[in-house]
């Protein structure tokens, strides 16, 4: 490609950070959610905020859209590059730059994965606490790009209770501080979750936890979901709050064990996971409470850890369940939906419905604690008609969702996938209103276009209107 | 004439007295709305008329921050008092913005619940809290209400009526916009209604407190902020994970206090952890012996209660009130400038383990060691805000990041700058 923007790239970053080889350009044509794709216009891999800021300013120069990427393990279509615009990697941002024990936090920059922030602390003492399952792998930039949760937010809170600061690059080009400590407007709320909207984190402040004193895990298997969905109910009505409460029903739990091996209970309908933490009396006091709980409701097995392996052991089937399904189906959709938690077995049972007006099935993992389904919606790509059969469920799953005063998505965010979905949630008024924010950062619509909202709509008063086409055009790409 | 046009929303209106005036600007009109479509009514109305407004929930805080360039209607949400959905199994409540947080947290109460938010002024209503970002105590362990705030629906200056978030905790689509308005003082729409994530009731609550002498009463003055410092960061790594670790100092009261707040069912055997902790200070350099200890001092062993002291959660009174944040673990060099600062008078209180205090001093002759404080307080990368109380030339906010984007957002929100003009950082 011997087209202008390249070349001033090339000006502000060393020459191997540029990419426009087209068989490179291919390894980022898709994030997680991989059957929306795109080739890169070009793709830049820079080291600085300062080099990140440069680029950016280069894209409002050509007025080409920039999007920002982590690690790519997006489940929305965010990170999906656009094929007229510039691709902007945090992969060579892996520093972690302070620790700072006493004040309780750290500042990293946005490719450093989520795991690797526990990792330089734990033996101190502290973690991170947003857990997202994709942890080993996924950029904190990521995580505050989408607000990611985990199995563990139902007690702790998702990144943006993590979040101390932020220094991004907003869509002018410009390099700004955001702090919870600063008067003024909670900018720093309003860009946690923005997918990349609002511009580019390039340094962030977490907040690092203490490790509780104990932790214990807890393996229920029932024979029927409702089992389990009574147990989820009568251990939140006892005032407890579990650091996590995951469900996996008859199916995902099939997936799992051909996966992983996980070797669940036989004959379980439904199991649960349930991690209680915190103070060693308090852990003790709730586990016998849960146990007898998860009894009453009709366990017929409960297993506890006894030690890390065990931990690890009962865990493990929870967190490949997504990859698992593969071993069963030749394909399939990751859902994300919420519900109030006292619907989901109203919401279950409508899901079961649509499995058998469709001939589709549904294996459901969730995150039970708090009403955030995954549903997994299999199907055979070989077989014609089955994808849209499938697409068709999945979306009805989501009208479900907002039928019970749901959300269309709990943690893996809008991005390209559910732009569609946003008008059945949210009305015109509250979508424009949104707008309002994004206009205030990004009056050109350059920072990651055609995410989140369902039709591009201008700012008003652009600064620097073109009336003559612009003098790039022609050559750009 | 605007007084028609308001007339004409059909929600009660009359004139103004002196007793509404928003930090000394007496507004002509008070408008009663009892629902968010007669608030967008008298916006849209408002908007016609290029009427000046300024939200008002409990009234408890309109001293607060400065007076608005101008302000022709109050809007009183006082008459929207309704708790429109408490959705006990989901630990979720809805409510309209005028309904008072004592009355919340009373009727949350009978279900075993509550939002763990400590309001330090009473009266103060939900819409106010959010509007000011109040929070107390226990922010240590539950945030702020941006924390807590699942959904809202706001009015814009225009009259337009949106919602963001909603009713379930765990919610990714779109924007925030509840975090945008938390804090934002009235000047980007009127918050009308919110959702809020509860917190089950804690079964048990014990509070241990003990005195430590300052600086003046110890024998080694020179580094004692920086052990109460530490004992701060040492009881905030506590694994007997307390709720809140609170500071009290006035100019008259013997010493450092501090009253440290466990809950759970398993209370009184952590608290019986963190008593041991008050007394036996332990950091690496520093000796401890059992019993008390000789760096640090007691002036009175920690005691443990079923009652907080009577200062808990309170904002300390007087004249000018100050809100001092910084890095949670640099409690000890803002303990060393307050005593260096000499303000005689002084009451400091508040989240020493969060980094949050109220500090409250008589009258003007201290502006000079404010200044000077606000210097200090800053260069440990923290912030000092005057809350109230101070003339209108005093600088009221200090250094603020980001102002050119809040300027922006407040443009894209109210382009004519009609809601309560003026109130805000910057100018805002
Ligand atoms: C197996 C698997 C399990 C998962 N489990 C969870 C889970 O439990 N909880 C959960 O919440 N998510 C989960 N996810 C989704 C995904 O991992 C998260 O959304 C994660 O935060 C994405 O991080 P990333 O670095 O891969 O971001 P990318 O996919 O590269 O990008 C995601 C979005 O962030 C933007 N972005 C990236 N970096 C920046 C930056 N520095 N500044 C501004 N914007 C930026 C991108 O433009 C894009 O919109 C899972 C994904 C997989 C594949």
């Amino acid at each position: 490609m011997t087209d202008l923007l390249a070349g001033r790239l090339r000006e502000v970053l060393p020459d191997e950070a540029v990419i426009t080889d087209p068989v490179r350009l291919r390894t980022y044509e898709c994030d997680g959610l991989t059957y929306h794709r795109a080739t890169p216009g070009v793709v830049v891999l820079p080291e600085t905020a300062e080099q990140i800021a440069a680029v950016v300013r280069l894209c409002q120069e050509f007025r080409v859209p920039f999007v920002a990427r982590g690690s790519g393990t997006g489940l929305s279509g965010g990170a999906l590059p656009r094929s007229d615009g510039v691709l902007i990697v945090t992969s060579r941002m892996r520093r972690v730059l302070s620790i700072d024990l006493a004040n309780r936090r750290a500042v990293v920059e946005p490719g450093v994965t989520n795991l690797a922030i526990t990792e330089a602390v734990r033996e101190a003492g502290y973690y991170y606490a947003p857990d997202p399952s994709s942890q080993q792998i996924c950029s904190i930039g990521g995580n505050v790009a989408e607000n990611s949760g985990g199995a563990h937010c139902l007690k702790y809170g998702f990144t943006v209770n993590h979040v101390l600061g932020l220094e991004l690059v907003t869509p002018d080009g410009d390099i700004v501080e955001l702090s919870e400590m600063d008067a003024g407007y909670d900018l720093l709320g309003a860009f946690i979750g923005s997918e990349g909207t609002l511009g580019i984190a390039t340094k962030i402040t977490v907040r690092l936890s203490r490790a509780p004193a104990a932790v214990t895990t807890m393996l229920a298997a029932f024979t029927t979901i409702e089992g389990g969905g009574r147990a989820v109910s009568a251990i939140i009505g006892a005032g407890i709050v579990p650091a996590a409460i995951e469900m996996m029903d008859a199916l995902a739990i099939e997936a799992a064990e051909a996966a992983v091996r996980c070797e669940y209970p036989a004959g379980a309908g439904a199991v649960l996971v349930v991690e209680l933490d915190g103070p060693e009396a308090e852990v003790d006091l709730q586990f016998a409470e849960v146990d007898r709980i998860c009894r009453e409701a009709g366990a017929f097995e409960i297993r506890v850890a006894a030690s890390a392996e065990e931990r690890a052991a009962i865990w493990k089937g929870r967190k490949s369940a997504f990859a698992a399904v593969g071993r069963i189906s030749p394909a399939y959709i990751v859902q994300d939906g919420v519900v109030p938690r006292t619907a989901l077995p109203e919401v279950l049972a409508g899901i079961d419905r649509l499995q058998e007006e469709f001939g589709i099935r549904v294996a459901n993992v969730f995150h039970a604690g708090d009403g955030n389904l995954h549903p997994l919606v299999l199907f055979d790509d070989a077989v014609a008609g089955e994808g849209e059969r499938a697409e068709l469920v999945s979306g009805r799953i989501l009208d479900l969702c907002i039928e019970y005063g749901g959300s269309i998505t709990g943690e893996h965010g809008v991005g390209v996938d559910k732009s569609r979905y946003m008008p059945r949630m949210f009305t015109d008024e509250d979508l424009d209103t949104m707008q309002l924010v994004r206009c205030a950062f990004d009056v050109g619509n350059l920072s990651n276009p055609g995410k989140v909202f369902p039709t591009p709509r201008l700012c008003g008063e652009i600064p620097r209107v073109r009336k003559e086409p612009h003098p790039y055009e022609a050559e750009l790409f | 004439m605007p007084h028609d046009a308001l007339a004409g929303t059909g929600v009660t209106i009359r004139t103004a007295d002196p007793s509404d005036a928003v930090a000394g600007v007496q507004p002509k009109w008070v408008a009663l709305p009892e629902s968010t479509e007669e608030v967008a009514a008298l916006l849209r109305a408002a908007a016609e008329h290029d009427l000046a407004v300024t939200p008002v929930g409990g009234g408890t805080k309109l001293d607060w921050g400065p007076p608005p360039e101008r302000c022709d209607l109050l809007i009183d949400l006082c008459c929207m008092n309704e708790i429109l959905e408490h959705a006990a199994g989901d630990l979720v409540v809805r409510v309209q913005a005028g309904t008072t947080f004592e009355s919340l947290n009373q009727q949350l109460s009978t279900e075993n619940q509550e939002l763990a938010l400590d309001i330090p002024v009473p009266g103060t209503t939900v819409g106010g809290l959010l509007a000011t970002a109040l929070s107390g105590p226990r922010r240590f362990r539950y945030g702020t209400p941006r924390d807590l705030v699942i959904g809202i629906t706001v009015v814009l200056a225009d009259g337009t009526t949106a919602h963001s978030g909603g009713k379930v905790v765990k919610n990714v689509a779109g924007y925030d916009l509840g975090k945008l308005f938390t804090g934002s003082y009235g000047t980007l729409g009127i918050i009308t209604e919110a959702a809020f994530r509860l917190h089950p009731l804690p079964p048990t609550r014990k509070w241990v407190t003990a005195t430590y002498p300052t600086p003046e009463q110890n024998d080694s003055p020179a580094d004692y902020a920086t052990l109460i410092g530490a004992l701060v960061t040492q009881l905030a790594a506590s694994q007997a994970e307390p709720s809140a670790i609170e500071l009290n100092w006035s100019a008259v009261s013997p010493g450092y206090t501090m009253s440290v707040l466990l809950e759970g069912t398993a209370a009184p055997s952590r608290a019986a952890a963190i008593q041991h902790a008050m007394t036996n200070l332990e950091i690496s350099g520093i000796e401890a012996s059992s019993g008390n200890n000789p760096a640090l001092g007691l002036l009175s062993r920690p005691e443990i209660t079923d009652n907080p002291p009577e200062w808990w959660g309170d904002l300390p009174d007087g004249g000018i009130l100050m809100e001092i944040r910084v890095p949670p673990g640099s409690i000890g060099p803002v303990l060393r400038d307050v005593a260096s600062a000499s303000m005689s008078g002084h009451v400091l209180r508040g989240s020493a383990a969060s980094g949050v205090l109220h500090l409250a001093v008589p009258d003007e002759t201290h502006l000079t060691a404010i200044a000077r404080l606000r210097d200090q307080v800053e260069g440990i990368g923290g912030r000092l805000v005057v809350v109230s109380g101070a003339g209108n030339g005093v600088d009221r906010w200090g250094t603020i990041g980001a102002l050119d984007l809040m300027k922006r957002v407040k443009a894209r929100f109210d382009p004519d700058r009609r809601l309560s003009p003026g109130r805000f950082v910057g100018g805002i």
